[in-house]
């Protein structure tokens, strides 16, 4: 049963994905793109979890801890240069 | 496995894959920015939540042994997800909100994201400019 949760699962993160790469190339605005890329980081961590299920490995969890983290990281620094110019005053 | 902990697993798998879905699904089709952010930061964020439970009581009924590291990603994207929807919408109301036309001119200080502090020293003014 978990194999037919998993395939769901696996299929609508990666629909969920390609919503995200036309929200990206539609975005009017920058700030829209960097809410697209945002939202994809996320959803990669999602595919990567899914993905340690199915191998049942639990080595993807650092992936999906780094990704995590550096998600975060990029989009405040992208959006303080936006707001000053620069990243570190 | 047993089979209790498999159903569980399983409906975990589904409901934080339909709420990924849900939020992209949200954020495409919202009409501007200020409306877009409700989706990825609140539906996504509960999404990988519950994937993150599905793979933590996975492995408990792999391993026999309750590991909690996944609660870890849990709880920096639940702290990070408001920091970051708090960013965008203040990089895009500098960006593309006028202050003067579209909010409503709060009492006697203006809003705080626009002007200096009434009391703010000679160090928050040099901070500001440069």
């Amino acid at each position: 049963m978990i194999d037919y949760a998993l395939n769901f699962g696996l299929v609508a993160v990666s629909l969920a994905l390609l919503l995200n790469l036309y929200s990206l190339f539609k975005g009017p605005s920058t700030m829209d793109r960097v809410l697209a890329v945002d939202t994809m980081v996320i959803n990669v961590i999602a595919l990567i979890v899914f993905y340690g299920i199915r191998q049942q490995s639990v080595m993807y969890f650092e992936a999906a801890l780094l990704f995590a983290m550096f998600g975060f990281v990029s989009t405040v620094a992208y959006c303080r240069f936006v707001l000053r110019g620069n990243i570190i005053e | 496995m047993n089979i209790v902990l498999e159903v569980l697993v399983s409906v975990l798998i589904v409901i934080g894959a339909g709420f990924v879905l849900v939020g992209s699904w949200g954020m495409v089709r919202l009409p501007d920015l200020m409306s877009r952010l409700h989706a990825p930061t609140k539906a996504t964020t509960l999404g990988v939540g519950g994937a993150l439970l599905a793979s933590m009581f996975f492995f408990f009924g792999v391993n026999k042994t309750l590991s909690v590291h996944e609660l870890l990603i849990t709880l920096f994207l639940f702290l990070s997800a408001p920091i970051t929807a708090h960013f965008l919408s203040k990089a895009y109301m500098h960006r593309h909100v006028d202050p003067e036309k579209t909010l409503p001119r709060p009492g006697r200080l203006g809003w705080s994201t626009y002007e200096a502090a009434p009391g703010a020293g000679d160090g928050q003014q040099n901070e500001e400019q440069s």
